[in-house]
């Protein structure tokens, strides 16, 4: 069987690749799967330090490539997992020292032992981009819901669709429901609309995601946070499971839903 | 029409077709060929260009001439066919495509190139059945037809007519050649920019407006968006 090989990537930087590869791969791995995340993102590493394995570096992608060392020494073992592995990326090389035929060839030879292979995109549309996409077997498209991004997300799936990688499916991320509510930010059906592709969750904005990346702890592990529910949630639907989508990705503070329960507002 | 000797120009699905007849000198024919781009910049820019190169081998240097040619003009050389294991090389060398989805070198596609210019029929035209996503371009030289959305950022420069059976909301030009008497059709009209001929608008800024079918043609000297009927 082998391997499921998604690419997580978005265009624009800074929406979330890095931070949705590293709690879905912890996410997939808490469901006892074998998963290995690589970091595309040669010279601007930095899922290591999102995993918290940045310290355990010894050799990295681009080593494995020009034959420096074998794969499974590149490959770190994550802390808590048994079965999570990390390939950083080179710090001092740039996206030329790989070709999308050495990735390609490189995760053939992971795909026999692993279940997922989760590969983190650089920002762009160029060599890198182009490395990160051509093993994979399925595309996921990080955007937030802002126009830019969304103009970028949409610039990314004409290019899979050329590539025949696509279409793709969406994550929305940093969704603040009481903006959409305000009419201040795009909702989900705004998004789709203009992509029309399938939506395979929305994450809500969650101020545990900065200092769980800082510190090296992906905030899926933190069973209270809305954001790690939501990329749990995505991470079974990866895993086949028929998980159904919450609407707007919030249902409002505790407090709120309660208060909602009790005025008869709230249909759910 | 000397010019239709050495090279003819196609609009296709995947960016404007340039075919270079094979028999005539080198020089000869990238000079009428810059003499004629220089002419139509406005149409040309920004472009994408897939060169048709026939048999004539050509070598590493002659064909990155021809690419630089083109870059200077704000042309994007993005394919080149060709017959010739030569160029093929030369081609796989700069980083260039050999194959296009939609076209195939040679087979006498361009015997029919040489008449194909929109001021002879009204009927060329590029169809495109699907969405146009952001940063895809279509030039033709003749009229454009898509069935599905133009989405933001997506730009279609036609000398003919365009007609978008689905949202328009990237950058549309009608008319590109100078021809007021183009129009512009879509199911939902809300392009970023529209243009005919040389005139510009740009769609209002109210939101919530129902989508319907809409036209847009140049009446007294401005473009005028109208009921599709």
């Amino acid at each position: 069987m082998g391997a499921k090989v998604i690419t997580i990537t978005s265009g624009k930087g800074g929406v979330g690749k890095t931070t949705a590869t590293a709690n879905l791969g912890v996410a997939l791995a808490r469901m006892n799967k074998r998963v290995t995340v690589i970091d595309a993102d040669i010279g601007l590493r930095n899922l290591d330090v999102v995993m918290g394995l940045e310290n355990r570096i010894v050799y990295d992608l681009v080593d494995v490539v020009e034959g420096r060392c074998k794969l499974r020494q590149a490959m770190i073992k994550h802390k808590l997992f048994n079965d999570l592995y990390l390939i950083p990326a080179a710090q001092t090389r740039d996206k030329t020292a790989v070709s999308p035929a050495d990735m390609i060839q490189l995760v053939d030879k992971l795909r026999p032992e692993m279940d997922f292979i989760l590969i983190d995109s650089p920002a762009g549309i160029e060599r890198g981009f182009r490395n990160a996409v051509a093993p994979a077997d399925e595309v996921l498209i990080v955007t937030n819901p802002e126009v830019s991004a969304v103009r970028d997300a949409d610039r990314i799936i004409g290019l899979l669709e050329a590539e025949n990688k696509g279409p793709g499916k969406l994550i929305l991320n940093r969704m603040k429901s009481d903006m959409v509510r305000k009419g201040e930010m795009l909702s989900a059906e705004d998004v789709t609309d203009i992509l029309a592709i399938k939506l395979i969750g929305i994450v809500p904005e969650d101020e545990g995601v900065v200092p769980a990346s800082n510190s090296g702890i992906p905030v899926t592990l933190n069973e209270n946070s809305r954001a790690g529910q939501a990329f749990r949630d995505i991470a079974r639907r990866l895993n086949g499971e028929d998980v159904p989508l919450v609407s707007t990705g919030d249902n409002g503070s505790f407090l709120q839903r309660l208060a909602r329960l009790f005025s008869g507002s709230d249909a759910r | 029409m000397q010019q239709e000797q050495s090279f003819a120009i196609k609009g296709t699905r995947d960016g404007l077709l340039i075919a270079l007849n094979a028999n005539e000198d080198w020089n000869t024919v990238l000079t009428s060929l810059a003499a004629h781009i220089d002419q139509r910049l406005n149409f040309f820019a920004g472009a994408r260009i897939i060169v048709d190169l026939g048999e004539r081998p050509v070598p590493r240097h002659d064909l990155s001439s021809l690419k630089a040619l083109l870059e200077r003009r704000d042309l994007h050389l993005w394919a080149v066919l060709s017959e010739s294991q030569t160029t093929n090389e030369a081609s796989n060398a700069l980083d260039l495509r050999t194959s296009v989805g939609s076209l195939v070198p040679g087979r006498g596609e361009t015997d029919q190139l040489a008449s194909n210019t929109a001021e002879e029929t009204g009927t060329n035209g590029v169809l495109i059945r699907r969405t146009l996503r952001s940063g895809r371009t279509v030039h033709s030289m003749g009229h454009v037809v898509v069935i599905g959305d133009v989405n933001p950022g997506a730009e279609i420069v036609a000398v003919g007519d365009v007609i978008v059976w689905g949202r328009l909301r990237g950058n549309v030009h009608a008319g590109a050649n100078g021809d007021e008497s183009a129009v512009v059709c879509a199911l939902d009209m809300t392009p970023t920019q529209l243009r005919i001929a040389g005139y510009i608008v740009t769609s209002p800024a109210d939101k919530r407006r129902k989508p319907r079918p809409e036209v847009a043609v140049v009446r007294n000297n401005q473009i005028i968006v109208e009921a599709w009927t």
